[in-house]
């Protein structure tokens, strides 16, 4: 017993080493980049009530805060509409005109906007018919426009899923040599999504040209921001896909829109994607069918209200004798025209044709759809006989 | 006809690989896209030496992800190219599915045809290679329930090259399913002939026989014409029409021949309940009904979750159990 004990001692030790075993270390290990240059500012950046307003372009000032007037205008007629069953339901974008507007704005006709459903207003702002844009939702056919016309993707329901769109449009754009950027908006909801994940790491591992806007306005439909996310912020996510994320004020419409262009000319220098969120608060609730009430204060959208995007532009500006009084009327009017006329346009019903359902399905008609189009076609001339 | 110059390809796999090869060469805005297809040439080889000939841009290795994969193919088959993406297995591709059933099928209906999808997107799929559980699904069904996607599965080589050209070139998104099984399937097909580019939606007349009709595609045509050729000894003599594309869906060609021979008999590996047997029985019946001798019968795969590879050919129609529905053909009313 004594000797097979110290002869298994003299095979365990190893020649020459009186220590215990270890094992060889791994390889070493560091960061692949620093995260510290990716990291937001622990404040949203702000140009209102600093001084860099003095520095900035008065022509680009004015020009924000007439956007947002009408974009206001817009949002109070489109609701309307929906209360006189002209649109099956609209997403207000009250209080976050200023994001849609910048969205707009910090593109150049060559970009593509990619935008989600509440993002009516980007659209607008960018060209797009007024009426064009509530096709969707008024119901006459799922996108009223051709993408291709203002390079605006259609407005996407499903959440988060145009993400991905925006990062293969922009890398098939650097393929072919031609140096257009994408802006791709989201909500904080939609960051929740896995298309979301894999948009940015996508975008990050091809350094595809992309610009993603976070419009956080605190709620998913019902579910405040801090159900939706541990982050620290949503642009902290920026961090861990290696792209730089960047936080704003999204209520003021100066600084969101030198943060995105900033982000759109970082990517169109060849500096790879940038996640943008952009603070903001939806006024009103998430849509028609919504009750609000039932999940936030009025104390708490009274305070969002006194930070409303169009009051601090306005004040500001007019206390620094940017903004005039007929350049206050002018905005007024041009809206009030706007809205004029995209109510009396509304209010018109569209001619459809119901064959158009069986035209854009494939390129060519297969003969399934053939004989159900001569279907259709034999219940509407029967209709129109009775 | 593309001139072929590299040696000839012998299985489906190399056809399959020469038609992206003939595409990418034609045509500048066609690439290939998935997880290790570059590389690697792909986890079956059907993509090899495609990145190296036309480089990482045009054959490119993505993240692993495939509602990403699909999704980016969307953006930038709206850009104007025309993306060929891999899904590797089956079972693989159901993360892409809110892509595919969401943005692929529907983009052009969308759009007032403004913006077609002009994307294929090759998904290995079907078991009999001993794969573990999520290596061997049968999902045409799902694909066929998608209005706006074309499903396509071929079932030899000359189809595998000439209906992935086609698919390519259509300005519809094409689900193009690979038959795993007969990846080294092996043909006469010589490179140095005109190989033609099928028509996508066209079946074709394996075998003309005249007692009974089998109805198959993909993996399972292999099964039926061995089928076919052991009915014989007792006395059938079965037509074998393989649909080689399930949506757009040819009726002429497969009611033609259950006119003809007065029977048919639906074989596929995917599930028999709530799968294309069903749909292509109903079709038939509705459009042959006073020609029928019997019901229209399917041999499918059982209705379970595709099983563990050491039971799989259990699972799988074979030989014997088309053999046994065609001697069930043998109806007679109220038996």
């Amino acid at each position: 017993m004594d000797s097979l004990q110290q002869r298994s001692s003299t095979v365990q030790e190893p020649p020459g080493a009186a220590t215990a075993y270890r094992p060889t270390p791994p390889p070493a290990w560091k960061p692949r980049t620093d995260p510290a240059p990716l990291l937001p500012d622990a404040e949203p950046f702000r140009v209102l009530g600093t001084d860099a307003v003095a520095a900035a372009d008065p022509g680009l000032l004015r020009r924000l805060y007439a956007e947002l007037v009408r974009g206001r205008r817009y949002n109070a007629q489109a609701t309307a509409l929906t209360k006189q069953g002209r649109l099956a339901v609209y997403p207000s974008t009250t209080g976050q005109e200023a994001c849609e507007v910048a969205a707009a704005l910090a593109l150049e006709d060559r970009d593509w906007l990619f935008p989600s459903y509440r993002d009516t207003l980007a659209a607008v702002a960018r060209g797009l018919d007024p009426v064009q844009a509530l096709t969707l939702l008024r119901g006459d056919w799922h996108t009223g426009y051709d993408p291709r016309e203002h390079r605006i993707a259609p407005l996407c329901t499903p959440l988060a899923t145009q993400l991905p769109h925006a990062v293969g449009l922009a890398h098939a754009a650097r393929l072919k040599g031609d140096d257009v950027v994408a802006l791709a908006m989201v909500g904080d909801g939609g960051t929740s999504e896995g298309d979301f994940h894999e948009a940015l790491n996508f975008a990050a591992v091809w350094q595809a040209p992309v610009v993603f806007l976070v419009q956080n306005n605190g709620f998913a439909i019902s579910v405040p921001l801090a159900k939706q996310t541990a982050a620290p912020s949503l642009a902290h996510k920026a961090v861990g896909y290696g792209m730089p994320g960047r936080l704003v004020d999204g209520n003021d419409a100066v600084a969101v829109h030198q943060v995105l262009t900033e982000a759109v000319a970082r990517a169109r220098r060849g500096g790879g994607p940038t996640l943008v969120e952009a603070v903001t608060y939806r006024i009103d609730a998430h849509t028609n069918a919504d009750d609000a009430t039932r999940y936030r204060g009025d104390s708490e959208v009274e305070t969002w209200r006194a930070h409303d995007p169009i009051l601090i532009l306005e004040r500001e500006l007019t206390e620094r004798g940017m903004l005039d009084e007929d350049t206050k009327r002018e905005a007024a009017e041009a809206a009030e025209t706007m809205a004029a006329a995209l109510r009396e346009r509304m209010n018109a019903d569209p001619a459809l044709d119901p064959m158009d359902l069986f035209a854009h399905v494939y390129a060519e008609q297969t003969t399934q759809l053939r004989e159900q189009a001569a279907q259709l076609r034999a219940e509407l001339d029967a209709e129109s006989e009775a | 006809m593309p001139t072929r110059t590299a040696a000839k390809p012998a299985t489906m796999a190399q056809a399959l690989q020469r038609a992206m090869r003939d595409a990418m060469a034609e045509d500048p805005t066609v690439h290939v896209m998935g997880e290790d297809v570059g590389t690697l040439g792909g986890v079956f080889r059907v993509t090899d030496g495609l990145a190296k000939e036309f480089g990482e841009d045009r054959c490119t290795d993505t993240p692993l992800a495939e509602a990403g994969i699909l999704g980016t193919a969307v953006g930038m088959a709206m850009y104007g190219l025309r993306p060929v993406v891999e899904m590797q297995f089956d079972a693989f591709a159901y993360p892409a599915f809110e892509q595919l059933i969401s943005h692929v099928s529907r983009m052009r209906n969308r759009t007032r045809g403004a913006m077609p999808m002009p994307l294929v997107i090759r998904v290995p799929y079907g078991g009999g290679i001993g794969g573990v559980e999520h290596h061997s699904d049968s999902s045409e069904a799902y694909y066929m329930a998608t209005p706006g996607l074309h499903v396509v599965a071929p079932a030899t080589v000359e189809d595998a090259y000439g209906l992935l050209r086609a698919a390519i070139a259509s300005d519809d998104p094409v689900v193009f399913l690979e038959p795993k099984r007969l990846y080294w399937s092996k043909s006469d097909w010589s490179p140095e002939a005109p190989a033609a580019v099928e028509p996508i939606g066209k079946a074709v007349v394996r075998r003309s026989g005249r007692s009974a009709t089998l109805i198959t595609y993909g993996p399972s045509v292999p099964v039926c014409m061995e089928a076919a050729e052991a009915a014989q000894a007792e006395g059938w003599d079965l037509e074998v029409v393989d649909l080689r594309s399930l949506v757009p869906f040819d009726d002429e060609t497969v009611c033609a021949s259950v006119r003809r021979t007065g029977r048919a008999v639906v074989v596929h590996e995917s599930t028999g309940f709530g799968g294309p047997g069903g749909e292509i029985a109903a079709r038939v019946t509705e459009r042959c009904f006073h020609h029928l001798e019997a019901p229209v019968l399917r041999v499918a795969g059982f209705d379970i979750p595709y099983p563990p590879p050491m039971l799989e050919r259990h699972h799988l129609p074979g030989v014997d159990r088309v053999l046994d529905a065609v001697a069930r053909l043998q109806w007679e009313a109220g038996s």
